[in-house]
């Protein structure tokens, strides 16, 4: 990312530091030192600051309350809640009763809803990208338009969808089953096994614009040469897709694909907005999932054993991946 | 920082990419304008016609759900409120971003590696593992010091602005890299200290970055929901959590609905459009780099 730079020369200390007895000479030099080689930590400051505030202490402060008892009556004098030692991981992973049965579903529910959505979000995003890679007249525009759904709030743009899916007033049923008569009655969208493909959908019209970003740009780093090296030696559109296109994205690829897929499993906003609090069964996202059960529920302890739990998997998923993806690609290539 | 350069075909292509091309992109294209389409031509539709079964065409024109919104729910107080917090969060993010990425971009130090990968990888995490915690600090903080971080737009605002930071940080050290350093050194020799030599010759030669990572910053504040519904009140509440309560009636107004959100999104999407050239250029230069 920012290795490029040279090398900095190493702060010094200035030059009357070596000569004088020791004694008077070390604290300006200490604090000079201090100065010079303390800048960057100081320019860091603020922003680690925050960093730690929102995130890294509340992260280690979630942990710490997963082994505790915190419900509503403890939530003013958090430290005073009973410990629970591994109560709550172990309610968590008991598949067979009703807290881990539920967080079962929802973690199966989340893992087709996101394969799903980055498979597609990846193939539109590719298509769009390698269609717009050559000069034509409205080139511009298209991609302009491609970027709506990236642009809009995701509230804005969820309200909409929905409103769509409504069953007696929604864009969709009056084309499926008024215009193309494909249904026999219309069909509920936002309750039953429709609600998680309209999740699906709604998802991908919202993420796959950031996918074809990412590789616009990718297309961008391919020199021209090799496409006209290509047409020289007679190779046809198709053939430059596939021969050349394709695997100079590899990079951009490995990592659109994990963004999307962290994005995606953690997705919040699309069943809340599409659903409200208590999404349909069939569409129960683990996030949501987790806020149900700490703040509708009040239950915090459990609420934050279940997203300990959630990190770790999209860790060792990440790890994995990451492992998988970058064998066999040269080392400069990350 | 590349712009998207033209490029002209390296060879004439066959009828087959050309009709793939129309045929695909015609598709894409409808996918991605027909809700667009909803919300604007439904925005300007009477309630009768929102609530009958959907009509592509209006009979009638109407702007009268653009003057209602604003009686039906306190729309202009949730408006106020999302700006207060948006642009709070934006300037000290971006303010934040800026003095680290010049320590990232001019200095090399201990532990330089691991500060940016450990605030990357933060924006990777799930925000319900922070929420939770994130609340109960918040709630306890006010009651020992009595600063007012849940339900204030304080709180509001110290989240948000960390939210656009890892990324903003990694985009303006990415900039920052591509401003030569003898510009800087030339400043020092002027008499400026590191500061002077940041502000008075790397952030002017930043601004289409500094741009770029602002309008991000904005964007993640608006469309926030999931912190939004948990750290407002009613008297904080922003838009994102406001919009629902047309949808929480008895009576759905989906045409109100449709002209609050067109009117909430037009900020942002004016913003995006206009300086998409900066945005697209700053945010995909990460990607590929």
């Amino acid at each position: 990312m920012t290795a490029t730079a040279p090398p900095r020369r190493a702060p010094e200390a200035g030059p009357s530091s070596g000569k004088s007895a020791a004694g008077r000479r070390l604290r300006p030099r200490i604090v000079e030192r201090l100065r010079q080689g303390g800048l960057p930590y100081l320019l860091l400051l603020p922003a680690v600051l925050a960093e730690l505030l929102i995130h890294i202490v509340p992260m280690f402060f979630g942990i710490l309350i997963s082994f505790k008892n915190l419900t509503l009556f403890y939530i003013h004098h958090w430290n005073s809640a009973p410990w629970a030692g591994f109560d709550n991981y172990k309610a968590a992973v008991k598949i067979h009763q009703p807290i881990g049965e539920a967080l079962l579903h929802s973690f199966w529910v989340t893992l087709s809803y996101t394969l799903l959505s980055v498979a597609l979000s990846w193939l539109l995003g590719s298509a769009a990208a390698i269609l717009l890679q050559d000069k034509f007249r409205g080139r511009g525009l298209i991609r302009t338009l491609f970027l709506v759904p990236y642009a809009l709030p995701a509230y804005a743009a969820l309200i909409t969808w929905t409103f769509m899916f409504q069953q007696d007033t929604g864009l969709v049923n009056h084309v499926l089953h008024d215009q193309l008569h494909l249904t026999s009655s219309k069909s509920f969208w936002l309750i039953g096994d429709n609600s998680f493909w309209a999740m699906v959908i709604v998802s991908v019209w919202k993420s796959w614009p950031f996918a074809f970003l990412a590789l616009m740009a990718g297309l961008q780093n391919i020199p021209r040469e090799l496409y006209e090296a290509a047409a020289m030696d007679g190779a046809g559109v198709w053939q430059q897709i596939r021969k050349i296109t394709m695997p100079s994205l590899r990079p951009v690829n490995q990592v659109i694909v994990l963004v999307l897929f962290l994005w995606t499993f953690n997705d919040f906003n699309t069943p809340f907005v599409m659903f409200g609090q208590n999404p349909p069964h069939q569409a129960d996202l683990i996030s949501i999932h987790i806020y149900q059960s700490s703040f509708i529920n009040w239950n915090f302890g459990s609420g934050s054993a279940m997203s300990v739990l959630l990190l770790l998997f999209l860790l060792v998923v990440t790890a994995i991946y990451l492992l998988v993806t970058s064998r066999g690609r040269s080392e400069n290539d990350v | 920082m590349s712009r998207f350069t033209e490029q002209p075909s390296p060879m004439a292509q066959p009828k087959s990419f050309l009709w793939t091309r129309r045929v695909v992109l015609t598709l894409l294209l409808t996918f991605v304008l027909v809700p667009v389409y909803v919300m604007l031509s439904s925005s300007l539709k009477s309630l009768q016609d929102v609530q009958g079964s959907f009509k592509w065409i209006p009979h009638s024109l109407t702007f009268k759900p653009y003057v209602d919104i604003w009686k039906t729910i306190p729309l202009a107080h949730y408006f106020v409120n999302s700006v207060i917090v948006c642009v709070s969060a934006t300037v000290f993010s971006v303010a934040l971003a800026i003095f680290a990425a010049y320590g990232v971009s001019r200095y090399r130090f201990m532990g330089r590696k691991v500060f940016t990968v450990t605030v990357l990888s933060t924006q990777m995490f799930p925000g319900i593992l922070f929420l939770l915690p994130l609340y109960l600090i918040f709630v306890n903080i006010g009651n020992s010091t009595g600063i007012t971080l849940n339900g204030s737009r304080l709180g509001l605002i110290i989240t948000y602005l960390t939210f656009s930071l890892p990324f903003s940080i990694w985009m303006l050290a990415g900039y920052f890299d591509s401003i030569p350093r003898d510009l800087d050194e030339a400043a020092k020799v002027d008499g400026c200290g590191p500061l002077g030599a940041l502000f008075r010759v790397v952030v002017p030669a930043a601004v289409p970055g500094i741009v770029a990572v602002s309008v991000y910053a904005f964007m993640t504040a608006w469309g926030e929901v999931l912190f939004a519904s948990v750290m407002t009140n009613e008297s904080t509440r922003t838009l994102a959590v406001g919009l629902r309560e047309y949808a929480t009636q008895n009576d759905v107004y989906w045409n109100q609905v449709m002209a609050a959100s067109i009117v909430v999104s037009l900020p942002v999407v004016a913003g995006f459009l206009l300086l998409q050239r900066y945005l697209v250029a700053g945010l995909t230069a990460g990607a590929v780099k």
